[in-house]
């Protein structure tokens, strides 16, 4: 059954979202059924430990290793395992190739389904009812509110994060970093870059 | 019909306000615990990741448009813990009993998070039904697409591909079906595919004659054409 409350349980925390978190976290901390520091522990993870840096890494080594860049289109799950960068929430990836004839971009239109230990935390625009609502039906008017305008020779693909498949766009190499290390090129790799609503950065 | 949280192609948004890529990864500080509070009731071994999507999209339309993003996270899971007999009504009001709870001993540690998070939660099954579409073939999304296990149930078909002919463009392998996970009915795996859409078959007012949506799609959900 699909449960659905005329009076939903939450209404009888506080209405202010800080509190009704907080009360919560109290009663269950009360319990024993969550740990403080384990709450930490988490936090800590996604603030400071995982996040964007590690897909561009990923990125520059694509853009550096023919070998490597073959093997994580054709299969991304075990080169990102031996990367370390299996876990949550990117248990099974697919990573698309941006070029000249096919741009790819994803969204979740129904939540917010994102590739966590490659990107961390989505951002809020991501999550936001204006991008899952528009990103299927008009990407070029979204992506022109990121400052990208695309060719009328590049068709635009929308990948829709609808199972636990997550996406991670390999954006286009910029020209004129035919000479850049890998850790020159990861500093070009954008998180939108990575989403598809951005292009990597050109070196200055 | 749908529910609101399926609203891909929905018009009157207005634009999408992007943050810039240095700002926080938690805009508040609540954001952080709300998530962190999740993740760890996740972790008592009550519900799937299945049934915490539809907590959240269970929210009266009213609350799933008035809230912001934690807020749903947090009101779901409240719900969730009262649904699933974890809490009582009377411990959201601070009436309830004292001491620890049986599900203590389950409580997710501090030194076992970066090992559960690292473990994550592969969606793939061995078995289930043999794969009855191959890459490049047509199928058209089943008419009504909603939920047939269950009514109003959850499900991942969006509502703006019900009825679409699209083309396979890959087998993702065999996943765990949501429609039956949610709702405690098994995880019943089907082949999974990616599945391209031309825009213009979804849209009457497509951007560009080239462009394409692809979703993922369980083989329940198609029907070769």
């Amino acid at each position: 059954m699909p449960h659905d409350h005329p009076d939903h349980p939450h209404a009888l925390l506080p209405p202010d979202p800080a509190l009704r978190v907080k009360a919560l976290e109290t009663i269950l901390t009360e319990k024993g059924l969550i740990d403080p520091a384990a709450l930490e522990e988490i936090i800590d993870t996604y603030q400071n430990r995982i996040g964007p840096q590690n897909g561009a890494r990923v990125v520059a080594r694509a853009w550096s290793d023919p070998d490597f860049r073959a093997a994580l289109l054709a299969d991304a799950d075990p080169v990102l395992a031996d990367l370390g960068y299996y876990g949550r929430q990117g248990e099974h990836m697919v990573v698309v190739e941006n070029t000249l004839q096919q741009h790819n971009m994803v969204v979740c239109t129904l939540c917010s389904c994102y590739p966590w230990p490659l990107l961390g935390i989505p951002p809020g625009w991501y999550k936001s009812d204006a991008y899952r609502a528009r990103a299927v039906r008009e990407p070029r008017k979204v992506l022109a509110e990121f400052g990208v305008t695309l060719p009328p020779e590049t068709a635009v693909r929308v990948w829709d994060s609808t199972a636990e498949v997550r996406y991670l766009v390999l954006p286009m190499r910029p020209e004129g970093t035919e000479s850049l290390g890998e850790d020159q090129l990861a500093a070009l790799v954008t998180r939108d870059s990575m989403i598809g609503t951005g292009l990597a950065k050109v070196p200055s | 019909m749908t529910r609101v949280h399926d609203m891909g192609g929905r018009f009157g948004d207005g634009p999408v306000s992007p943050e810039g890529e240095d700002a926080p990864v938690f805009a508040e500080d609540w954001h952080a615990r709300a998530l962190a509070v999740t993740l760890a009731c996740g972790a008592l071994g009550q519900w799937n990741i299945d049934t915490s999507r539809h907590a959240r999209e269970r929210l009266s339309p009213k609350d799933y448009t008035r809230f912001s993003y934690y807020e749903k996270w947090i009101s779901g899971l409240a719900d969730l813990l009262v649904e699933k007999g974890v809490l009582t009504r009377d411990d959201l009001e601070g009436k309830g009993a004292a001491g620890l709870h049986a599900l203590a001993e389950r409580a997710l540690k501090a030194e076992n998070v970066a090992a559960a998070l690292a473990k994550g939660g592969p969606a793939d099954r061995a078995g289930g039904p043999a794969p009855l579409f191959h890459p490049g073939q047509a199928v058209r999304t089943r008419i009504p697409g909603d939920n047939t296990l269950v009514a109003g149930g959850h499900t991942r078909l969006p509502q703006y591909a019900v009825g679409a002919q699209g083309y396979i463009l890959r087998l993702h392998g065999t996943h765990v079906l949501p429609d039956s996970s949610a709702h405690g009915l098994g995880e019943a795996p089907e082949p999974l595919y990616a599945v391209r859409f031309h825009a213009s078959t979804l849209w009457a007012h497509a951007e560009h004659p080239e462009d394409e949506v692809v979703l993922d799609l369980w083989q329940s959900y198609l029907e070769p054409l």
